[in-house]
């Protein structure tokens, strides 16, 4: 324990005297609130200390008392379903302990330590183990079997394993006898520090996409499992959506959701509606697989900026078990604020905007503990995938943190105003968006989908892109003056967009499609166009096709429920049959 | 402990730096009394073990360096609050306000620190229940639900006072026995404004459940920042601890944003886009979150806060934060204005982001949903036939086409349009848009659930509108 006295207040940041002996990053106590700050810089024996709370009444002369741990989350059964704040206090916790608002000076630890969990070991006397190993399970959630590890840094031999049983987490489950003949007490949980990375075995590139439910996405700009995201755009077009849309459907087994700077009834929106929602596949509530880390944009700032590294913390945990876990952040821009903001009253020499230099670094490192890995202590395979949406001011693209941002991920997501006026949602923009997984992905979609999947989606973007040029035409001659074909690349455009591509969030069907579903409907708008094209090249009149009652079924394809699959099948014979009768009227005419 | 000290040794700005303080909080709130007796107000900004940096509400004329008296009062800015506060009108550091109110100060129930605490995420509760305002663009199209933030963005020469005016007046829940009040903050405002808002209020009778807090634009710039809080203190006492649904209006947020980069560039800090200091998000969100309803208390907190965008731009810093905060916005239009029509509301930029909750059955209407969507699509629709005139002359658009533009002109006069003292309620609104959809063609009705259709427009027969009756 190193004691200082506090020098200097200027908002979340504290410098503090007396402190030659602290580390970067200690974990410190301010004041006799005992308010919980970082340190962030140290200078002869001042150390500057960002505070995670209100550092109003706070006096020159305090006490400062540094732990000589850096920042840390507590890891072991009991995260699942939990919603934390930015340093990993339960928000269910402070509101029994201190009431509808958040007051300073809570302590209180991320686990409950009382409760009780069902062991069973794993591991046996006498194993040599390293971090990662699986001492024993604990069913966490209906859905989560919590697989509880090694700690990274702990190896040997074990020596000792507690049987089966009803234990709290402070319970000795194991001994190992380490290299220097030290007996090492492990229990379910350990503690590590958020700005570390965990440890992994050996990364790979991402092999399987996440499936999401969202067909933009899935079938246009898919995410790899382990890959990274980001989505930018400006209020209002949907960033928020998305990044719920993703942690409800994405086929993620638990889903990390970063609430940085946003909105405190968005908060209580996922806090509200999780627990109703069934998961896709299990039929279990959502909530049962989610954690949550809420940092609204009232709470201290300082606390925003350390929310990022909790929650992805969490998530490589879990993915050390084994397990794909999905991580979405919403929003970086606060997130970088906060950086800005700190970096700014430490009177640092400002980069672009306002933004600190390392802003590209701090953001790069985020993004680089996403992965597809094999684990440590056993063959095991897990994943972390990162989406992070971002809010660039004025919702201009060349804001440093989109750039910063874009220069990591290998997914964008172009969120665009446009397409949100012409309530076109999810407002993805498919021009401008791109995915570089899509070949990595390919032998992935050739053995579960067929091999023409990825051809199809191939004309599909490029009859897009040709729409874009052809309206551009069309603006200038008028849509009748372009050849016949042309206009059917217009129709067919037109139908992707609408039919396809645009998918209600709020609708009970169209919410989520499954990859066959998306299949199929693809399949029968690029059919039709085939057909049309067909006919058209027969002589056929575009305009006797354009208006067909096909038209129509396509329109209702996406509300058919994924059991009734086969009635989607079956607009693909109806359109053969409706488009062979225009060209045999028109034969016999 | 009172401390008291004649050591300053700056002056800049509205910013004073005391030298050889002892035991001085940050956040604390200081006095000054100038040589002639008189005595100014400020916070600690900053405050080091020899130094402490003290922000001036009332400004820094006057003030002197070697005879101005600085104490340090050994608590944060506080406001007295108490039911007593409602009909009554303050300042920007909430003592009573002359010429608007010449009573004496209002003996306070308890003191409460100005700046509150985030309210935490878990105890919140979702927004869900219709307020109306009267507005036909409101209430119909951008529903404001309680515990919602919904800022309005206008322009310079747009009537957003009036717009304001009117909703503080007519805005109610539904349901009886629910008490209602409105906290008003007025920042920066010219005394014209002023006098028009306390005057509609006494006229009307508001501001006998009105708290007014006013800083006019002559009035101390640095008051401004602590002006909303104010405002909202009190709003949280009413709303919490005396289970009322408060109704809070912050005109004009704009001015509150140039005092807070007034005080940053006298702090000399980097200043980040149009040199506004880079935690203007995390300082709006320090008000705009505010707002809410907690679970297990009764009373809510509704914000509308009013800005005006410079040069109408909405990607200026002062709207693009906001909107990143609230939930949703209400644009008015200049066109529509020179237009003539009042409220001058663009319906197609304007959004409630917690609109769906708030309608339908039990709520508003069950038809209120499709209704929305059917409105939103012809009047775009009917944009869309206006612009097309203009390239080819009204004569060339086709029969629907026209059908779809007299819609959108009819849209506009009767549906967005109405009278500064029309209050319409919300069966009003919706019949009304009942009756101008009637203006197209029965087929075109493609986003309201057939059931319904035939219940509000029966084929042929005469419609039977009614006050939300279930439909079996």
């Amino acid at each position: 324990m190193i004691k200082g006295t506090i020098d200097k207040i200027a908002g979340p940041l504290v410098v503090a005297d007396g402190m030659n002996e602290a580390r970067m990053y200690d974990l410190v106590y301010v004041s006799d609130y005992g308010l919980i700050g970082e340190i962030i810089e140290l200078k002869g024996n001042k150390a500057s200390i960002q505070v995670y709370e209100e550092t109003g009444g706070l006096k020159p002369g305090d006490p400062v008392t540094a732990t000589g741990e850096p920042l840390s989350v507590e890891l072991g059964p009991g995260l699942a379903s939990a919603i934390y704040d930015g340093i990993q206090r339960p928000l269910d916790e402070i509101r029994r302990e201190a009431g509808d608002w958040i007051t300073r000076g809570i302590s209180i630890r991320g686990l409950d330590h009382e409760k009780v969990w069902e062991w069973s070991p794993v591991a046996e006397k006498g194993l040599k183990v390293e971090g990662g190993e699986i001492l024993g399970e604990v069913p966490e959630t209906k859905l989560i079997t919590h697989r509880v590890m090694v700690p990274p840094e702990v190896s040997g031999e074990i020596t000792w394993v507690i049987g089966a049983g009803s234990y709290n987490i402070d319970t000795v489950v194991a001994k190992v006898r380490d290299m220097d003949g030290e007996t090492v007490e492990l229990r379910m949980y350990h503690n590590w520090p958020v700005r570390k990375p965990r440890p992994i075995a050996e990364k790979r590139a991402p092999e399987e996409p996440l499936i999401t439910g969202q067909r933009v996405i899935d079938a246009f700009f898919p995410l790899g499992k382990g890959g990274t995201a980001c989505v930018p755009g400006p209020f209002g077009s949907g960033k928020t959506v998305i990044q719920h849309q993703l942690a409800k459907w994405a086929d993620a087994e638990i889903v990390v959701y970063v609430g940085c700077g946003e909105r405190g009834n968005e908060m209580t929106d996922v806090l509200q509606e999780f627990p109703e929602l069934e998961d896709p596949k299990s039929g279990e509530p959502l909530i049962l697989r989610t954690i949550l880390v809420a940092n609204t944009s009232n709470m201290p700032v300082a606390a925003r900026e350390a929310s990022v590294y909790t929650g992805i913390t969490i998530g490589e945990y879990f993915r050390d078990m084994g397990y794909s876990v999905a991580l979405m952040a919403d929003s970086t821009s606060r997130w970088a604020e906060a950086m800005r903001e700190m970096s700014g009253r430490l009177e640092e020499m400002p980069g672009e905007e306002g933004y600190p230099a390392y802003l590209g670094t701090r953001i790069a490192e985020f993004y680089e503990r996403a992965g597809n890995v094999i684990c440590r202590g056993g063959d095991r395979n897990g994943a972390l995938t990162v989406v992070g949406a971002v809010s660039p001011a004025g919702g201009d693209l060349s804001d440093p943190v989109v750039q910063a941002t874009l220069r990591v991920v290998k997914v964008f997501w172009s969120l665009q105003a446009r397409l949100a006026y012409a309530r076109h949602f999810p407002a993805i923009g498919w021009l401008d968006s791109y995915s570089l997984y899509t070949d990595n992905l390919k032998e992935y979609y050739d053995e579960t989908l067929g091999e023409n999947w990825v051809a199809m989606m191939k004309e599909a973007i490029a009859l897009l892109q040709l729409e874009a040029n052809l309206l551009e035409i069309a603006r200038l001659v008028g849509a009748e003056s372009l050849s016949p074909e042309d206009q059917l690349i217009l129709y067919t455009a037109r139908s992707l967009r609408e039919d396809f591509l645009h998918q209600n969030a709020f609708h009970d069907v169209d919410t989520y499609a499954s990859i066959v579903k998306q299949k199929i409907m693809m399949e029968v708008i690029m059919h039709t166009h085939g057909e049309m094209r067909k006919a058209i090249r027969g002589g056929v009149s575009p305009r006797e096709l354009f208006d067909l009652p096909l038209k129509e079924e396509i329109t209702r394809m996406r509300y058919i429920p994924e059991k009734d699959l086969a009635s989607i099948e079956a607009i693909m014979e109806d359109v053969t049959s409706q488009i062979n009768d225009v060209i045999e009227s028109e034969q016999t005419a | 402990m009172i401390r008291e000290y004649t050591t300053t040794i700056e002056i800049s700005g509205p910013l004073m730096l005391v030298d050889r303080v002892e035991g001085v909080a940050y956040e604390e709130l200081v006095e000054i009394q100038l040589p002639d007796g008189e005595i100014r107000h400020g916070k600690v900004l900053e405050v080091d073990s020899r130094m402490a940096l003290v922000q001036l509400f009332e400004g820094s004329s006057g003030t002197d360096i070697s005879k101005s008296k600085v104490r340090f009062l050994g608590k944060q800015v506080e406001l007295g609050v108490s039911e007593e506060m409602l009909g009554r009108v303050f300042d920007g550091q909430g003592r009573p306000r002359a010429p608007f109110d010449t009573a004496p100060p209002v003996v306070p129930e308890k003191m409460e620190n100005i700046n509150g605490a985030p309210i935490n995420p878990y105890a919140r509760d979702y927004p869900a229940e219709f307020i109306q305002t009267g507005f036909s663009s409101i209430d119909g199209i951008n529903t404001l639900v309680r515990g919602q933030k919904l800022p309005v963005f206008s322009g310079n020469g747009l009537p957003h006072s009036a717009v304001a005016a009117q909703i503080a007046r007519q805005a109610k829940v539904l349901g009886e026995g629910e008490s209602f009040a409105v906290v008003f903050a007025a920042m920066g405002i010219t005394f014209e404004e002023a006098d028009y808002f306390i005057r509609d209020f006494r006229k009307t009778g508001a501001m006998d459940r009105a708290v007014v807090f006013m800083n006019l634009a002559d009035d101390p710039a640095i008051e401004r920042i602590s002006t909303p809080r104010m405002a909202l203190t009190a709003a949280e006492y009413l709303a919490y601890e005396k289970d009322m649904h408060i109704l809070v209006i912050l005109t004009d947020m704009t001015n509150y944003c140039d005092a807070l980069r007034e005080i940053s560039a006298a702090r000399k800090e980097v200043p980040g886009r149009r040199g506004y200091p880079g935690y203007l998000y995390t300082d709006l969100s320090s008000i705009y979150e505010r707002a809410g309803r907690i679970k297990g208390r009764k009373g809510s907190i509704t914000q509308i806060p009013i800005l005006t965008m410079p040069e109408d731009d909405k990607t200026h810093p002062i709207p693009d934060l906001t909107g990143y905060i609230t939930e949703g916005q209400l644009i008015l239009n200049r066109e529509l204005h020179k237009k003539g029509i009042f409220p001058p509301m663009d319906v197609m930029e304007s959004l409630s982001r917690l609109k769906d909750k708030g309608i339908g059955k039990g709520k508003t209407r069950e038809d209120h949903a499709d209704l929305f969507n059917q409105l939103m699509a012809a009047y775009s629709a009917g944009k869309d036939a206006r612009e097309l005139a203009v390239i080819l002359g009204a004569a060339a658009l086709s029969e629907l086409d026209q059908k779809y533009l007299k819609f959108a002109d009819e849209y506009e006069k009767r549906y967005i349009s109405q009278g500064e003292h029309e209050n319409r309620n919300i069966n009003e609104t919706l019949d009304l848009g009942w009756d101008l959809l009637k203006l197209l063609p029965r087929s075109e009705m493609k986003r309201i659930d057939p059931r319904r259709l035939d219940k509000y427009w029966p084929v042929g027969g005469k419609d039977t509108r009614d006050s939300g009756e279930e439909d079996g």
